[in-house]
């Protein structure tokens, strides 16, 4: 039974065959909207259905997805399956917890619907479970009702990183969304400044009278220089995203997709990277770390000269219903670095420090993260272990992410995954 | 327009039978599959914006021309006023290999693919000129255009449709029957699913809106992607000679 690939939107090897299989089970083809109910809002699809053609469906009647990760090229299943989150975390949690219902066809061949209330161990698992407790065949999802399609925006420059966690916190009882960008190359006092943006959706006497078109990407449109993002462009880079915001308040009415999915403007984004390409990491530090997690972990990325031109920082809320779900009340941060020769002794001293604090990091991320630290972070792994084993005995499902991570057996004997990049040397 | 549609729940045909609903057209899906039409008569619904029900299914093989009058007939009922377009995307494939090593396999695919199509056509044609006319926008393929040693069985069923619909084009066009041909090249469907794309292989979306353009214009002969009419262009003019070397 192969695994279930989706629009291999993960920044990893989630997505990708163990060593020694070959093929992915694509479900992009099965795209369907299979009922939809505009009384209560509540959505079921097959598991290939793109975030993006949702919106384009339903955005112009006043619904939304209840949660959005930070692209629109995602399809239902993979939002399942990484149990996805976005800016209104700290608020409505994560994705898994507006599925009412899923129907899966597990490792036997056998097709099994599981909710919060039937099966609920298997839904547990599967909420968060990188889609290696079957394939994710239809979901169904409580969508959100919204006053306009149209998002007001209130954004600040901060300081420091400091002052950017206490606007952050500040602010998490009053927004219903939150997210920023620190520059993460700035040192000394200017550690750690950025910009926040607030929003919620705009009510309709403030929004614009007409629907926001669709907006048209740009591509990239083949590999530039792989050194193209070093330290010196890097550094400008945050410098002027820091500078470009005048220090006052500024308030305006956003485009939905501008302000939820910046990325998906430029198509190929990836290629910016050059062939080599780049990997992203993305943590979340617990409230149990105490004040000042986030100063750690950007002096640690500091003094490794790790630079990232993008370095997203917000907060979570409530731990979800998914096993192996990602976020848990804390500060989260995402950092995108170049692959280079030492990135794997980069990774693995972000990871100690992370288990030092007692965070974990985010799978549909990850590309490097060793076996045994990621053991070390999730307390969790047993139990969801123990269920999965329960649904697929063999351990027929399993993709190279599994294998590298969590130390699923390969295909083909003797293979140690490392790292998905090292490979190449 | 009131479309009859045979073929919306899978690749170009669902790409198409959306845009359709998307224009607010009216749709009736026939098909042999009923659960799997219920769900795309579902979706349409979703992509039309229109409540649930508005698009009917009836029951209809390719393979049994004796079921055509009777799911016309619910076409008509469940179209208010009756349908004045037909849709046929609804065909059969296989490799040449598949083919090769299985005659009932052949004789299956030309059954529903030459035999069976035709005699819908048929069927559509009496019933859209009795009213008037009308639009038959079938799809046959490219492999139809020349005989080539990856699509020989599958081609001749597509050489037999094409040359039945343009026989049909100019004998009925005077009288309001507008036929359109569609002869998509390699689109990444689930009916080409496992075999390797070529360059030029088209995404379902794009050959939709190309049909879409050609519905409203009354285009006889579509070829999408549209790189394929030039492709195909240089194919029908190669010599003997060449085409016996090549693979093509």
């Amino acid at each position: 039974m192969p695994l279930s690939r989706g629009l291999g939107r993960s920044y990893g090897d989630s997505s990708l065959p163990a060593p020694g299989d070959l093929t992915v089970a694509g479900s992009v083809r099965a795209d369907r909207v299979l009922a939809f109910d505009p009384a209560t809002a509540v959505l079921r699809g097959e598991a290939g259905l793109s975030l993006h053609q949702l919106i384009r469906l339903l955005l112009h009647r006043g619904f939304f997805t209840p949660v959005t990760p930070g692209t629109q090229f995602v399809t239902l299943g993979g939002m399942v399956a990484a149990d996805v989150h976005g800016k209104n975390h700290h608020r409505d949690g994560s994705f898994g917890q507006h599925v009412l219902g899923l129907k899966l066809r597990v490792a036997d061949g056998r097709i099994v619907e599981c909710s919060p209330h039937q099966e609920r161990d298997l839904f547990r698992a599967t909420i968060g479970g990188m889609g290696l407790t079957g394939h994710i065949l239809e979901v169904t999802v409580q969508l959100k009702r919204i006053p306009s399609p149209w998002i007001r925006c209130e954004s600040v420059r901060l300081p420091d990183i400091d002052a950017y966690v206490a606007a952050l916190k500040e602010a998490a009882p009053l927004w219903p969304m939150t997210v920023g960008f620190v520059d993460c190359t700035a040192r000394g006092k200017h550690l750690g400044r950025g910009v926040l943006y607030k929003g919620r959706w705009a009510e309709p006497h403030e929004a614009p009278s007409h629907q926001p078109l669709p907006l048209r990407p740009r591509t990239v449109p083949f590999d530039l220089p792989s050194g193209l993002l070093n330290p010196l462009t890097i550094r400008a880079f945050n410098a002027l995203g820091y500078h470009k915001h005048m220090a006052r308040v500024r308030t305006r009415i956003l485009h939905p997709e501008a302000y939820f999915y910046p990325l998906d403007k430029l198509l190929c984004w990836n290629r910016l990277w050059g062939s080599r390409g780049m990997t992203q990491y993305q943590c979340v530090l617990p409230d149990e770390a105490g004040p000042g997690a986030a100063r750690r972990f950007l002096e640690l990325l500091v003094s490794r000269h790790a630079a990232s031109p993008v370095c997203v920082v917000k907060d979570c809320g409530p731990e979800g219903i998914g096993l192996l779900s990602f976020p848990r009340p804390g500060i989260t941060i995402a950092v995108d670095f170049p692959v280079r020769d030492h990135t794997q002794g980069l990774i693995d001293a972000l990871n100690e420090h992370v288990i030092k604090e007692g965070g974990r990091i985010y799978l549909a991320k990850d590309a490097f993260t060793r076996a045994d630290h990621f053991r070390a972070m999730e307390p969790r792994l047993a139990e969801w272990e123990t269920i999965r084993r329960r649904w697929d005995p063999e351990g027929k499902l399993r993709s190279r992410q599994s294998v590298r991570v969590l130390g699923d057996r390969a295909a083909r004997a003797g293979v140690v995954v490392t790292s998905t990049r090292s490979r190449r040397k | 327009m009131k479309v009859v549609f045979i073929g919306a729940t899978r690749g170009i045909g669902r790409a198409l039978a959306r845009q359709l609903a998307g224009e607010g057209d009216g749709l009736f899906l026939l098909g042999r599959d009923l659960v799997d039409l219920e769900r795309s008569a579902r979706d349409l619904e979703v992509h039309g914006g229109r409540t649930t029900g508005s698009v009917g299914i009836a029951a209809c093989d390719l393979g049994a021309p004796e079921g055509f009058a009777g799911a016309l007939d619910a076409a008509d009922q469940g179209l208010q006023g009756g349908f004045d377009t037909v849709v046929i995307t609804a065909g059969q494939f296989a490799t040449q290999d598949q083919l090769e090593a299985d005659a009932g396999l052949t004789r299956a695919l030309l059954d529903v693919s030459f035999t069976g199509t035709v005699l819908f056509c048929e069927e559509a044609r009496k019933r859209l000129l009795a009213r008037g006319g009308g639009t038959l926008c079938v799809f046959s393929s490219v492999a139809g255009e020349r005989g080539r040693k990856p699509v020989i069985l599958y081609g001749a069923a597509k050489a037999g449709l094409s040359h039945y619909l343009e026989g049909l084009d100019h004998k009925f066009h005077a009288q309001g029957l507008r036929v359109l041909t569609v002869k998509p090249g390699f689109v990444k469907t689930s009916m080409t699913a496992g075999l390797t794309p070529p360059p030029f292989a088209g995404e379902p979306e794009a050959v939709a809106t190309m049909v879409m353009r050609g519905l409203a214009r009354g285009t006889p002969v579509i070829y999408a992607p549209r790189v394929w009419g030039l492709v195909m262009l240089v194919i029908r003019w190669l010599p003997r000679l060449i085409m016996r070397r090549i693979g093509f």
